[in-house]
């Protein structure tokens, strides 16, 4: 794609190249090009999400037999707060929109960056500033964490483990987090190249704008949640202690109402991916296009309402919790809408199964068991059967690994030969799905079954009777691992030696792949205008 | 390489939703006023008669002039008077800092008393007083950081003026300086009853 004229070999790599001839870390950490910042967030997510994994597979290891001491009691509790803490903050909540949605969002729409670069490059600081001071609150003061990831009120108010400093760290991820949305907003408000109308926006496009309005009006409760235990252990405000007239009921209601929603920050951009591939592998337009984007919005409205049934067995009236569970089973329909149009893509499509579709039917898969566990959930009565056990476990592991985790690995196998302009090897694309998919269902399903029969997450051992899952979860945790191995070394290899991918390898209609791969620095050199839709593929034959 | 692209409308529209993100920040702990106001209503009547109505009083009329001045700082620079423009953000800054101050001296007072988080003092009172003095603090406290920041971001944006780095085709970061200072001004307007006249 070397255009004539331009002899030096440099310009193939497109906005890799060092820009101005600087090279180094200094040309990426102070760049305010988005595609540079979606690839630090990228490498920084990936590098968190494998410690989060070393993490988990210790705990299993250490779960594998009842009466197994490789982990000392409270290690092994700071070691599911820092799993729970790394993975949400870290990694699933800027996931896809802070790597894939800065590098996708303004070639999506025809833009040259965001609206605020430099406020980008910030919320990307901010989130390095969020992992020190967390990594910070591991290895100093008298012990890391061991709240679990929700920092609940009373224990964390009186743990003296190294509470402050963690919640200070979230605090300034959700800053980080904050700022990433507002940006998103305004990109897509104000940068929408000529014809690119609400109705032409890419899917995934509409699904950053639902997540970012989340982001923006969310995660500010997150703050002062934070804030508020930071000020309950340093000046003692007692706001939640209940010897003192506080109510800690109270700071669970404030800490679900960012954490639900948060759970739609993760979703919803994986299900972005999902609608963008889906179309291309099946070679037809997607199906109820402005239903899917219509439900974006409705999950992220109706999503933030149904915060309490995280808290049914906390203590409500009974009228608070129909209310809430009603309201869960609401925000199923439009999750189910998205699926049912997916699937009906997928009809009498001419499909082509190749790794990003293959990795989008298992988030299909795994997505739709957990989101009806989650339903099973949501029901007043079954509620109490399974709050707090493994079962819940399983549900959110499915939803949120089965589901944003293989949205982001769909993603990787679409994006990153448009990100690096080479390809990876399709079939060992293809056999690390399956050792995937299959190290999933192991690791979880058990879980189902263990929380049905009474297995309370977070505890150190367990009965007996509970062995059988717990062994099989383990071994599950092993082959997921390897899955894991297999597939990130085939994409890295991919991108240090594949063969060149081409500007569109997969024949898609959005607008990123109507330019070079890897994309020139400053994206499009006319603004382009648009005059169809992002699934409107040519038609083959010929005549349009 | 080409003149930075200025997109004023965008600027406001970033500055909109970063207030919608304050409103939520002051509305986590709105939620817990109120949460506790219905629990605790005879024993936040009595605590709120030991705050004085008439320093808040002072200091609601000291943030509502303030408004003034910077909505008339704009006009200036709209008019393209940007020495009166200048004048007029001083005059704003010069408000904001009172009103620090006199919050400064309010809770000295109340310090003296013993009445501070976590006190003694503040242990010693019924469970629903100590209440409101803790959301007391925790609230005005976070609206002082809030009136701090925007005292010295006024600063930044009268050095920028000095400069000759704002001008009248591109108001917006004014303009967004003042949607902060309003927005702070506006959270303090719900504070003062809040706390001061629910006696």
């Amino acid at each position: 794609m070397n255009p004539a004229g331009h002899p030096d070999a440099a310009d193939d790599r497109g906005f890799l190249a060092p820009p101005g001839g600087r090279r180094g870390l200094g040309s990426w950490v102070f760049s305010t090009d988005h595609k540079r910042i979606g690839l630090l967030y990228l490498g920084c997510i990936l590098a968190l999400f494998l410690a989060g994994a070393l993490l988990g597979l210790a705990m299993r290891l250490k779960l594998m037999t009842p009466g197994n001491e490789l982990l000392a009691a409270q290690t092994y509790n700071a070691v599911f707060t820092l799993h729970g803490v790394i993975m949400i903050f870290l990694v699933l909540i800027p996931s896809i929109p802070a790597s894939f949605g800065n590098f996708l969002l303004p070639l999506h729409i025809g833009a040259n960056d965001v609206a605020f670069p430099r406020l980008n490059l910030l919320s990307w600081w901010l989130y390095l500033a969020g992992a020190l001071v967390a990594f910070v609150s591991i290895f100093s003061g008298s012990g890391a964490p061991d709240t679990g990831w929700t920092f609940y009120v009373p224990f964390s108010q009186r743990t003296t483990t190294n509470v402050s400093v963690a919640v200070l760290a979230v605090f300034i991820l959700g800053f980080s987090s904050i700022l990433t949305g507002l940006n998103f907003v305004t990109t897509i408000h104000q940068l929408r190249a000529p014809g690119l109308t609400w109705r032409r926006l890419s899917l995934f496009v509409w699904s950053l704008y639902a997540t970012a309005w989340i982001q923006v009006l969310a995660t500010p409760i997150l703050g002062i949640t934070a804030l508020l235990i930071f000020s309950e252990r340093v000046l003692n405000l007692g706001l939640f202690d209940a010897s003192r007239g506080g109510d800690p009921l109270l700071y669970q209601h404030l800490f679900w109402i960012y954490s639900h929603p948060a759970v739609y920050i993760m979703i919803l951009p994986a299900m972005g991916v999902v609608s963008d591939i889906i179309p291309v592998f099946a070679r037809k337009r997607i199906f109820g296009y402005k239903m899917i984007a219509f439900s974006s919005l409705a999950i992220a409205s109706v999503g933030s309402l149904v915060w309490a049934h995280h808290m049914f067995t906390s203590g409500m009236s009974d009228l608070a919790v129909l209310v809430f569970s009603f309201l869960t089973f609401i925000v199923a329909v439009p999750s189910a809408i998205k699926v049912f149009n997916w699937l009906s893509t997928l009809y009498k499509g001419s499909i082509s199964l190749e790794p990003p579709l293959l990795y989008t039917l298992g988030f299909i898969w795994m997505f739709s068991v957990g989101g009806l566990s989650g339903l099973a959930q949501g029901a007043a009565g079954a509620n109490i059967h399974v709050h707090d056990t493994y079962f819940v476990v399983a549900h959110f592991h499915y939803v949120i690994f089965g589901g944003t985790g293989l949205g982001l690995f769909a993603a990787l196998h679409f994006w990153l030969p448009k990100m690096f302009g080479r390809m990876y090897n399709r079939r060992r694309a293809l056999a690390a799905f399956w050792v995937i998919l299959a190290g999933m269902n192991l690791l979880y399903f058990p879980m189902f079954i263990l929380g049905l029969m009474g297995m309370p997450r977070r505890y150190y051992d367990y009965l007996p009777q509970f062995a059988t899952g717990q062994f099989m979860s383990t071994v599950g945790s092993w082959i997921l691992a390897l899955g894991l191995l297999l597939m990130f070394h085939n994409l890295y290899a991919g991108l240090r030696r594949g063969p060149l991918a081409g500007p569109n390898p997969w024949g898609a209609a959005t607008l990123e792949w109507t330019l070079p791969s890897p994309p020139p620095r400053e994206n499009f050199a006319q603004e382009p205008v648009v005059h169809k839709g992002p699934y409107d593929f040519p038609r083959q034959g010929g005549h349009a | 390489m080409p003149e930075p692209r200025r997109d004023q409308a965008g600027a406001k529209l970033g500055m909109w939703l970063f207030l919608y993100s304050e409103m939520v920040l002051f509305g986590g702990l709105f939620l817990l006023y109120a949460a506790y106001l219905h629990r605790y209503q005879p024993e936040f009547h009595r605590a709120a008669q030991g705050l004085d109505a008439l320093l808040g009083g002072i200091n609601t009329v000291v943030l509502i002039t303030s408004s003034l001045f910077m909505a008339l700082s704009l006009t200036a620079l709209q008019t393209g008077q940007p020495g009166r423009c200048l004048g007029m953000l001083a005059l704003t800054v010069l408000l904001g800092a009172s009103f620090l101050v006199n919050k400064a001296l309010e809770w000295g007072e109340k310090f003296q008393h013993g009445i501070y988080p976590g006190s003694p003092g503040v242990l010693a009172l019924p469970p629903g007083e100590g209440t409101f003095y803790s959301l007391y603090f925790a609230l005005t406290g976070l609206h002082g950081l809030h009136v701090l920041v925007g005292v010295v971001l006024l600063g930044v944006v009268m050095l920028m003026l000095w400069r000759g780095r704002l001008r009248q085709d591109h108001p917006a970061l004014l303009e967004n300086a003042g949607l902060y200072w309003h927005l702070v001004d506006l959270i303090w307007l719900f504070l003062f009853p809040l706390f001061y006249l629910i006696t």
